[in-house]
């Protein structure tokens, strides 16, 4: 074995991981039974938590990272990668993540913020994905090394109007791109505040360079399909699974309803008889200071 | 042209499609039954084994490919691909489609911080090759008629079995298209 030719933690093995959950369900959990549901429903990774975003939203004060005990348990009852989520900025709590193994690290929102700025990612082995509700500010993500995009959309409400207003947002920065010269680039990027290059990037690629999930307010699998027809990449589900009346058939359903987006009679199949999605809050209820996507920037 | 079947259920599909177009074949993508057998070739890409096993029971899929393998039709099968094409698994409860005659070991290098990318040496390949392992298995047991062609750290990361071809690693994810080539040439 050639020990020098070989490398950890390249952008290449870490968008690369991102890659492989392309298509796919990534699933919040609280406990390894939960964890166990999801991988028999389908799920591609799983997200460890304390507790799910509406539950967090509920009990109000600070959100940290969770018991590495618990994710622990999590890592050891399932064969799918494991993701943990640490707070924007909080790159103590990511090196922690790191050593016990986690296999994707969410930057989030959904936490408390423990710094203006983000982590500088690049300095890590292990992937991150993160939030974003533009283009500008996806592009800020992966500059600082974000392996993976997500929209914020608004965690914790089962309410998928911002996923969707989030996404939209970003494939349509991307396709104004489409004809700029390199000087219109140039100043799109200055308006955005985002890196030159990547830009460039993006209007080459009329893409993300990375893998862009949809996240923040998926409750059904109508919601998943939506997402998915949008452009998504794959979804993350939060609440919408542990919070709804059967978690087993909504997951399944949700899972199928990913695979098959664009199959109307597939929807409608997996649709039925699932009993109460998660209750929700619609988001123009929400008070000034309780939206999560304001955080970070 | 060779028409290449590259199974979209999960995973990087659209990079395993554009390496089969960059390496001279078309590629068709497929999510449900019937498209298989029109195909005189088969990418079976990487992903979750545990999901895209289960569709690819529910689809229908996975009996087409069956068929297909034993009537030597070429398959690469990679990383999530060579679980699902392998005899039989160490763990969890994947139903492989038992197309190689092989035992494989999944996640077999440890969590993503341990994936690595590496030089590794293939059979019949006359330079390196560097190989991208993420969360990659490892073939534990080689049948008979199973030609190993590449190991890393003593352990068996490439096989090959008559027009089937299995590796732990992602050729997709890299601009060298040697093992796509592969696929094209054979059969």
């Amino acid at each position: 074995m050639e020990l020098e030719n070989l490398r950890f933690g390249t952008e290449l093995l870490k968008r690369g991981f991102a890659k492989m959950q392309k298509g796919g369900v990534i699933m919040d959990v609280t406990t390894p039974e939960q964890a166990m549901i999801a991988e028999e429903a389908g799920a591609v990774a799983v997200m460890a938590l304390h507790a799910v975003p509406a539950d967090i939203r509920r009990m109000g004060g600070v959100a940290r990272m969770a018991d590495p005990k618990v994710i622990e348990e999590i890592i050891d009852a399932v064969t799918i990668p494991v993701m943990a989520k640490v707070r924007i900025g909080h790159f103590v709590e990511a090196q922690i993540l790191e050593a016990i193994g986690v296999d994707m690290i969410d930057e989030s929102e959904v936490l408390t913020p423990a710094d203006e700025f983000h982590i500088d990612k690049t300095k890590f082995k292990v992937p991150f994905v993160c939030g974003a509700r533009n283009l500008g500010e996806a592009l800020r993500r992966i500059k600082e090394g974000a392996a993976m995009i997500r929209t914020k959309g608004e965690a914790g409400t089962g309410d998928v109007s911002q996923a969707v207003r989030h996404m939209k947002m970003i494939m349509g920065d991307i396709r104004k791109l489409k004809g700029m010269n390199s000087e219109e680039l140039t100043k799109f990027a200055r308006e955005i505040e985002a890196d030159p290059e990547l830009v460039a990037e993006c209007a080459r690629l009329q893409r993300l360079p990375v893998v862009n999930f949809a996240a923040g307010g998926i409750a059904t699998p109508a919601d998943a399909a939506l997402m998915m027809q949008l452009g998504a990449d794959g979804v993350f589900v939060g609440s919408g699974i542990f919070k709804s009346e059967n978690p087993e058939a909504m997951a399944a359903a949700i899972v199928e309803a990913v695979h098959h987006y664009d199959e109307p009679e597939v929807l409608a199949r997996v649709s039925r008889g699932l009993g109460r999605p998660m209750k929700g809050i619609d988001v123009t209820t929400l008070q000034e200071g309780e939206a999560l996507q304001a955080r970070g920037w | 042209m060779r028409r290449i079947g590259v199974i979209a259920l999960q995973g990087d599909v659209s990079e395993h499609i554009s390496a089969v177009e960059a390496a001279g074949g078309q590629a068709v993508a497929v999510r449900r039954a019937g498209v298989i057998p029109t195909c005189s070739g088969i990418v079976m890409p990487g992903g979750e084994s545990t999901t895209i096993g289960r569709q690819l029971e529910r689809t229908g899929i996975a009996a087409e490919i069956k068929q297909a393998a034993a009537n030597d039709v070429p398959v690469l099968a990679t990383c999530a691909g060579l679980v699902l094409a392998a005899k039989e698994i160490d763990a969890g409860d994947v139903r492989p489609l038992g197309l190689i005659d092989i035992s494989v070991g999944r996640n077999a290098f440890g969590p993503q911080r341990e994936s690595f990318e590496a030089e590794i040496d293939v059979a019949g390949f006359d330079r390196p090759y560097r190989a991208v392992f993420i969360r990659a298995p490892v073939v534990l047991r080689c049948g008979e008629g199973v030609q190993e062609i590449a190991r890393f750290g003593g352990r068996t990361v490439a096989v090959r079995q008559r027009n089937l071809i299995g590796l732990a690693f992602h050729p997709e994810l890299t601009e060298d298209l040697r093992f796509h080539r592969m696929l094209l040439e054979m059969g």
